[in-house]
């Protein structure tokens, strides 16, 4: 085998070089030849093109995330300690401790392997969350899938919910919340969504870096080996309807074992303070971890590739440069700390091998057999890739999709009509119970978890002494952002802010994942440029950074692209999470309000999706300053002991949150319509900043004066009882055991009891 | 009275049932799986994970590490000692215990409140329950069916070594419904579903769990 040198490169420039089969436009190779000032050898075109893939570089994304960027970087806990651009945003959230979280996509891996695809999409976030510095304390997801009913979804839902549950509970993190949505665009395109939230001491936080010559570069962790070599440009930037060869094995395979090694290790490494700069593994591999370490720092970087622990000793340099085997790390530590690094990494079983040296070169030189295959400067590979300004228009019919509103659609009127569209609605695919998916997550290891799903969001003990606690909660809605993606952007994020602040706690920043079909279609552009448009507005008005995020593009099938699907993730800090305030009622007696105003709103709801299969009109108006003055209410009310429970008011309306809450303990709710409402529009009407909470009959009065006092709209609808049924007075009765099979059968039905 | 935890690579509750041991007043040690050293310990309890990854049979592997020789030791002279979960799978390996432990019936890791009832209260790790409670404490396991041949079943069910049972429902298809058993002399108990996740009211389902480790505190000040 003749090794690809800079030297050969230098000499040979009219070698033919593949780099359209690795996803480079013609412009890009000619760019990199102009920056090297020669063609590039194949373990560099390998390293940019893994680099400048879209994955990688963001390069249609980027001129629209810049207005994430603008937006003030503090929070009301104080400054952001890190922001976008990190691997992970960090948040303070007071007492000295720091939180970092991030939601990242695996969705075309889970799609051609689901167990393996999604396993390390869980894999993956947990290590960026590492690589701060930081413990890693809970996950989430949010999935999405095609039809329920379709045959495709048998096999990917199954492997993908075992393969979040195989990996997160082998690694010993508590799966504290997420979504599941169903929707025939993800048929052929399944969306994988996951998050992973940490805690540190403000000290400890970690950034990328390498500085100071002579610092030693340490790769650590499993052993590289062929899986997933091109995972990232091939599986990223196309579609999977393209002929070719079966694409399976670039799907990674993770060993959550060795990640849990990797955590443990990895934290013990930071307490004694023997890690100068670290990076992940994740996408790209090594291509990436030591581009950016290297351009992250202040000199330059020599890897010897031959020092890398194999798997397969057949790979060729390029394959080992682009592997993205997991479960690997790469840490700069000064030469004095290598022993002791060493004998820690031995102590845990990880293994652990110098591979390369912090210089003043300012260039990464890689090394293989003697000779150099990679001399570049770092930030061109890691920084400095193709920025696109993509063409973007509004589709001629957005308007005929927005003209096409919910008003003509026959509703129900009688009590037994309404009756009979409830429990079909909470049996729904997008409505009904999650358990059979959630029971198999661990939410209890580690012991702080205070609220786990199906609570409106998930909520972790921080600090046992104090009781300092964090919040999350991941939403998006696809109907109301191909309804209008600027509104829907913040109608997602609305909902996870609304999610956050009914548990007690205090919103404080943002995270995404902008899920959309191909950005060389107008169209979808301009659906991105919308959503990120609504966000970044929607957070400066709620006073909420955006502290990082993702993108997935090319998510369609033919031509046919996903749903628009801005999945956002709020964080809410929460000072004594004693004070927590459940979803469920849970004491007969207690008064029920229903918060906020209701109007007729159906366009994109729940009811026009399941029972009209209709999509059309505008979705339901954003009211921003009304979610933050609810957040408040449910701030002080909860500071106070003032309610009960409390519970979001979203998709499925009223109806579904009613009936969420009488079942989660099994006590009964008496409800009255307000008579300025319709029935129906009080039921099923997807208003926004909306929430129901149960309120004991000695703090009513303090409760309603400070509704008033916040102007919050507040109107009394019900009593908790313990008749065993959700009665509607004058409308209907539904016996629990009635309404808790409707609920609760479905997805048994669908995927096979226990 | 101290109570040793041992973390395995790969034990995941290990921090929880040292916190249930300090929550029930006793002095959490925690060990080192690579260490065959027991640091002078009560008791001990084997916590839940996935030691070494569970890729062979669940607790196959953990059986063989240093620790374990002192601990096989220390149970067979009556050291009293809890295996949750895995830990119950490792003393099950070690033959400590009767039985094995077995892939779910349904295919499918669960995580659920379980409602047990408590058997037997003559261990040390159950004398703080009544005869027949009734308990609610988290079960999550992707193998925990209890399985042994028809004799052993007899003869665990004569001499009372079946130590909790589950209600409403067999969650992963252990035969009679058996979540925890005992060893002849009642010290060695293994138990699937996991007491040290119910005892704060906060972060539990209920304070159920607490019992078990308030129950070998007493036997052992009582011994």
């Amino acid at each position: 085998m003749t090794i690809d040198t800079i030297e050969h490169a230098a000499k040979t420039p009219d070698q033919p070089q593949p780099w359209g089969e690795l996803g480079l436009k013609a412009d890009e190779y000619e760019r990199i030849r102009e920056l090297l000032g020669r063609r590039p050898t194949s373990a560099e075109l390998a390293m940019y093109s893994v680099m400048w893939s879209e994955h990688c570089s963001y390069k249609s994304s980027k001129v629209h995330l810049r207005t994430f960027g603008e937006l003030a970087q503090e929070t009301s806990t104080g400054k952001l300690l890190a922001g976008i651009g990190e691997n992970a945003g960090v948040v303070d959230i007071g007492q000295g401790y720091a939180v970092t979280f991030k939601v990242e996509s695996h969705n075309h891996p889970s799609y051609v392997e689901p167990y393996q695809g999604a396993a390390t999409g869980v894999g993956g976030i947990v290590r960026d969350i590492l690589a701060m510095g930081a413990r890693p304390i809970g996950v989430m997801d949010s999935l999405r899938f095609g039809p329920l009913e379709a045959a495709d979804t048998q096999r990917v839902l199954p492997g993908v919910v075992a393969g979040v549950g195989g990996y997160g509970n082998c690694l010993g993190l508590p799966n504290i919340g997420g979504e599941v949505v169903f929707d025939p665009s993800y048929a052929g395109n399944p969306l994988v969504n996951a998050l992973c939230v940490g805690v540190m001491r403000h000290e400890d936080l970690h950034l990328a870096h390498a500085s100071g010559a002579g610092n030693k570069v340490i790769l650590y962790g499993a052993r590289t080996g062929g899986d997933g070599i091109g995972g990232v440009s091939v599986l990223a930037s196309e579609t999977f309807e393209s002929e070719g060869p079966a694409k399976r094995p670039s799907v990674q395979v993770g060993d959550p074992f060795m990640e849990k090694l990797l955590i443990e290790c990895t934290l013990e490494l930071f307490a004694e303070g023997l890690v100068v700069g670290i990076q992940d593994l994740g996408g790209a591999g090594l291509s990436c971890a030591t581009s950016e370490l290297a351009s992250a720092g202040d000199g330059g970087m020599h890897v010897v590739l031959d020092r890398v622990p194999l798997r397969d000793a057949t790979l060729a340099p390029e394959e080992i440069l682009m592997s993205e085997s997991q479960e690997r790390m790469m840490a700069v530590v000064e030469p004095a700390m290598v022993e002791r690094f060493m004998r820690i990494c031995e102590k845990w079983d990880v293994q652990a091998d110098i591979v390369g040296e912090v210089n003043e070169s300012g260039r990464l030189t890689i090394e293989w057999r003697g000779e150099t295959v990679v001399d570049v400067p770092p930030r061109t590979v890691a920084h400095e890739g193709p920025v696109y300004q993509r063409p973007f228009a509004r589709p001629a019919w957005q308007d005929t999709l927005q003209a096409a509103g919910p008003s003509t659609l026959a509703r129900p009127s009688t009590g037994a009509e309404l009756r009979s569209t409830l429990l079909r609605l909470i049996g729904s695919a997008n409505l009904c119970s999650r358990a059979w998916i959630t029971d198999q997550y661990d939410r209890y290891v580690l012991g702080n978890t205070v609220l786990a799903q199906p609570e409106d969001a998930g909520v972790l003990r921080v600090d046992p002494e104090t009781g300092l606690g964090v919040a999350l909660s991941t939403d998006a809605n696809g109907r109301y952002a191909k309804l209008d993606p600027y509104l829907g952007a913040q109608l997602a994020l609305a909902e996870a802010y609304r999610n956050v602040a009914v548990t007690g706690a205090r919103p404080l920043a943002v995270t995404n994942c902008l899920n959309f079909g191909s950005p060389e279609d107008p169209a979808v552009m301009w659906q991105f440029a919308e959503a990120v448009r609504g966000l970044a507005d929607g957070c400066r008005t709620l006073g909420t950074p955006v502290t990082g995020g993702n993108v997935s593009l090319y998510n369609q099938t033919g031509d046919t692209a996903i749903l628009p699907t801005p999945v956002v993730g709020v964080l809410g800090v929460i000072d004594d999470v004693a004070g927590r305030v459940p979803s469920g009622f849970n004491t007969p007696g207690h008064i029920i309000y229903l918060l906020g105003d209701t109007d007729d709103e159906f366009g994109g709801s729940e009811w026009a999706h399941v029972v009209h299969g209709h999509l059309g009109g505008q979705p339901p108006a954003v009211r921003l300053d009304a979610e933050r003055d609810l957040a408040e209410l449910f701030y002080h009310a909860a500071r106070d002991g003032l309610i009960a429970a409390a519970h979001d008011v979203s998709d499925g309306g009223l109806a579904q949150a009613l009936s969420e809450a009488v079942l989660r303990h099994g006590v009964g709710a008496r409800v009255w319509v307000p008579p300025e409402l319709d029935p129906f529009v009080f039921l099923f009407s997807e208003s926004t900043a909306r929430a129901i909470v149960a309120v004991p009959h000695p703090e009513e009065v303090r409760f309603t004066g400070m509704c008033a006092a916040r102007g919050v709209p507040h109107e009394r609808i019900g009593v908790v009882d313990d008749a065993d049924a959700l009665d509607v007075q004058g409308q209907f009765t539904i016996g629990l055991d009635e309404l808790r099979a409707a609920h609760e059968g479905t997805l048994p039905a669908a995927f096979g009891a226990d | 009275m101290t109570i040793g935890v041992v973390t395995f690579p790969g034990s995941l509750d290990d921090s929880d049932a040292m916190r249930a041991v300090r929550i029930a007043t006793g002095d959490a040690v925690s060990l080192w799986h690579g260490d065959a050293d027991l640091k002078g310990v009560d008791a001990i309890v084997l916590p839940g994970g996935f030691s070494y990854g569970d890729y062979l049979r669940c607790g196959a592997i953990a059986r063989f590490a240093p620790i374990m020789e002192p601990l096989i030791d220390a149970a067979r002279g009556g050291m009293p000692v809890l295996g949750i979960c895995n830990g119950f799978q490792i003393l099950c390996e070690t033959h400590l215990l009767p039985g094995a432990l077995v892939r779910n019936d349904h295919r499918k890791f669960v995580c659920r409140d379980q409602k047990l009832r408590i058997e037997n209260t003559s261990t040390p790790w159950t004398s703080a329950y009544q005869p027949g409670q009734e308990i609610v404490i988290p079960l999550k396991n992707g193998e925990g069916g209890y399985v042994a041949d028809e004799s052993t079943l007899d003869r665990l069910e004569a001499q009372g070594q079946v130590v909790a049972r589950y209600l409403d429902g067999n969650p992963n298809g252990s035969y009679r419904d058996i979540a925890g058993v005992a060893n002849e002399r009642g010290n060695v108990v293994g138990l699937m579903p996991h007491p040290e996740h119910a005892v704060e009211a906060l972060t539990g389902p209920t304070t159920d769990g607490l019992g078990f480790f308030t129950s070998v505190l007493n036997s052992l000040v009582t011994a």
